[in-house]
């Protein structure tokens, strides 16, 4: 995996937005990379930042009152700093997006059909039957029976699966190196969320596109992504390798995310621990940590020192940007998963009577960071 | 929709036939004038005024009045003969109608493309300059008041009055089929003064319409397949938001073509408008219940026609 190219690399990326109640800070500077034909998820709750900085890959973000910085190298390319005109060749070709809504975001006056073909001659010159066929070669693809037939029909003459698939089969006209998915079960019946990240999973694997799946449900991307950032109030807390992610998690909020997922393989009498409080205002946002008012283990330090995000001590690849000493983190999760509540946790960062090896530890990791 | 479209088309005759019970109803509870009196000369006996009555068939109770006019309408298609005239209402209207439906559908024309093109700009370009001018002027043109604005335009740029005679033959309407150039210039300053306050309304609806759909979720996907933004506007956002453009329309067309009084009067277009008006004044009953039942045609066809178009328009709609 670490032997491929690295397809696009976000780098420091800011996007504010100006607006009457002061200015939106909704990306705050956050990186990650994505190597082609692997699966970047991207988590966090809404108004996490997480679809901005991906509407931002694609230039949707600009506007009058929008300010970006920072850099977004495709294919060693900054899209930032593109024109217009060659961001608008990129979009839809090279990267393509879908939606979380796929009902609201097909047109809703024009068939199925028409909007494949669409896509498809937006990019390539080639006849309008040879779209329609190709049309109808790509509702096959994504497994819409009697394609012949339905590429004639009406968004809303399809189930919301159905949608979707269709959405998907746009976004796959032009065999873009890189899909970006925004919620794409979101909107979605449970039986069908399934369906539609096997079949993101498999359309990747034959066509070998990386992918970016943003959601705020951590099971969505257990199965699908190579690797997971998560994302809170604009900033990446913590980004690892999947399998790191769910087996020694660092940060207070991923841990939330974690315990507020309903698991079968846990015992009934296990309660699922939401996380307390609302997502933070992007305009104020709270001072040091921005998690602060809502994490459980707070010590009041935190609340001035701005947690960097920093690899974890024996963790190759490993980041997360909390100011907890990682030997507290190692207790505290592994207390969460023997069934102990956040409460019940809370005495082990509480400061206690001179406890040195602590009290020498935490200078170091909080006042460095 | 054959079904929808018959069961429609019978409402319109019911509703043609409501239109001028009620029409009848009001000339005889509240009657403009009496139609006998005014034919009766400079001093009117009683015995002349009663001849003329009975003469008029005014004489009978109303309802047989008005069952006699509905058998001639429904049997002959006969509206009866002018009071005033003594012409029938059927060949004074239709000599009427051309000048009419010149004026609506030449100022509708003028309307729609400007209401369009102004209000797409300041929809795509919202609080620049040209969307702040072109909002204010629409404020303006939506508070004048057409017989106002007639007699401004009139003052400034008619051949006889007009301080800036740019534009010969306003004020005196030619047919077309007489003289399609004089036809054509009789009719600019009309136009422009009926389409004023449409094509601000209509720019403000498009304004906010377009507005709106363009922050739907569907924009974003044309935006993120690589469409040009301007294709993103024309196709995929006033595609949308023209549909309640479609509606309103229809109805204010329909409206028109019954007859623009005020317009027609300031610049003396021998129309329909005028006409009724007339009618009214000298309780000419059988004419005022000809351009009655027309406007109210004109007005149910076209948003019988309305309705159907929506269909085409916008395919989730359905008719059964």
């Amino acid at each position: 995996m670490s032997s491929r190219e690295t397809l696009l690399e976000v780098d420091n990326l800011k996007v504010e937005f100006r607006t009457d109640d002061g200015i939106v800070y909704a990306v705050d500077g956050i990186s990650y990379k994505v190597k082609a034909g692997t699966t970047l998820g991207i988590v966090g709750e809404s108004g996490s930042g997480k679809s901005v900085s991906a509407l931002t890959t694609l230039g949707l973000t600009r506007g009058k009152r929008t300010h970006v910085s920072g850099r977004i190298l495709f294919e060693g390319r900054d899209l930032l700093t593109l024109a217009d005109e060659e961001l608008r060749q990129i979009r839809g070709n090279d990267i393509a997006m879908i939606f979380q809504d796929p009902l609201s975001s097909l047109h809703p006056f024009y068939k199925v059909g028409a909007q494949l073909i669409e896509a498809v001659l937006m990019h390539r010159s080639v006849s309008k039957s040879a779209a329609r066929d190709r049309a109808i070669d790509l509702l096959e693809l994504v497994g819409i029976p009697d394609p012949h037939r339905r590429v004639d029909a009406y968004p809303h003459e399809f189930s919301g699966g159905m949608r979707q698939r269709a959405m998907i089969a746009m976004a796959l006209a032009n065999e873009p190196k890189l899909l970006i998915a925004d919620e794409p079960t979101t909107a979605l019946d449970v039986t069908v969320q399934a369906q539609i990240l096997a079949l993101l999973e498999d359309l990747q694997q034959r066509l070998g596109m990386a992918m970016i799946i943003i959601t705020h449900d951590l099971g969505v991307v257990a199965e699908v992504a190579d690797e997971i950032a998560v994302m809170y109030a604009g900033r990446v807390v913590e980004h690892s390798s999947t399998e790191r992610m769910f087996s020694t998690p660092q940060h207070p909020y991923t841990w939330g995310l974690l315990k507020s997922i309903p698991r079968l393989d846990t015992p009934r009498s296990e309660d699922l621990v939401p996380i307390s409080g609302r997502p933070p205002s992007l305009i104020n946002r709270p001072t040091g940590c921005h998690f602060h008012p809502r994490c459980p283990y707070v010590r009041p330090q935190h609340r001035s020192i701005d947690p960097k995000l920093q690899e974890v001590p024996g963790e190759f690849g490993h980041e997360v940007a909390c100011l907890l000493p990682a030997e507290m983190r190692k207790q505290i999760w592994q207390g969460l998963q023997a069934g102990q509540t956040p409460q019940e946790l809370r005495h082990l960062v509480e400061d206690k009577e001179a406890p040195k090896a602590v009290a020498a530890a935490q200078p170091a990791q909080e006042g460095g960071s | 929709m054959t079904k929808y479209i018959i069961r429609r088309l019978l409402w319109v005759i019911a509703l043609l036939f409501g239109v001028s019970f009620v029409t009848f109803v009001i000339f005889y509870l509240l009657p403009s004038a009496n139609p006998a009196l005014l034919r009766a000369g400079h001093q009117p006996t009683a015995a002349l005024i009663k001849a003329i009555s009975h003469q008029l068939g005014l004489d009978k109770p109303w309802y047989v009045q008005y069952f006699d006019y509905m058998k001639q309408l429904v049997l002959h298609f006969n509206f009866g003969y002018s009071y005033e005239y003594q012409l029938p209402v059927k060949t004074m209207i239709f000599n009427r109608l051309p000048a009419t439906v010149s004026l609506a559908l030449g100022a509708a024309v003028i309307w729609l493309v400007s209401g369009i093109i102004v209000g797409t700009i300041s929809a795509v370009r919202p609080r620049s300059r040209f969307d702040r001018s072109m909002m204010g002027a629409a404020l303006v043109a939506i508070s004048a008041p057409p017989y106002w604005l007639g007699l401004v335009v009139l003052f400034l740029f008619s051949t006889s009055v007009g301080r800036f005679p740019i534009l010969p033959g306003a004020g005196s309407y030619v047919p077309l089929t007489q003289n399609p150039v004089h036809w054509f210039t009789s009719l600019i300053l009309p136009w422009l003064v009926l389409a004023a306050s449409f094509a601000a309304i209509y720019a403000r609806l498009l304004r906010g319409n377009l507005m709106e759909v363009m922050s739907e979720d569907y924009i974003r996907t044309a935006r993120a397949k690589g469409v040009p933004e301007r294709q993103v506007i024309i196709r995929h956002g006033i595609r949308s938001a023209i549909t309640p453009l479609v509606s309103a329309a229809g109805v204010d067309i329909g409206v028109l073509l019954g007859g623009v009084i005020l317009v027609e009067e300031v610049f003396t277009i021998p129309g329909i408008g005028g006409l009724a008006y007339q009618s009214i004044l000298v309780g000419d009953l059988p004419m005022i219940q000809g351009t009655v039942l027309l406007g109210a045609f004109f007005i149910v066809i076209m948003n019988l026609i309305v309705d159907i178009g929506y269909a085409f328009i916008d395919p989730r709609v359905r008719y059964t």
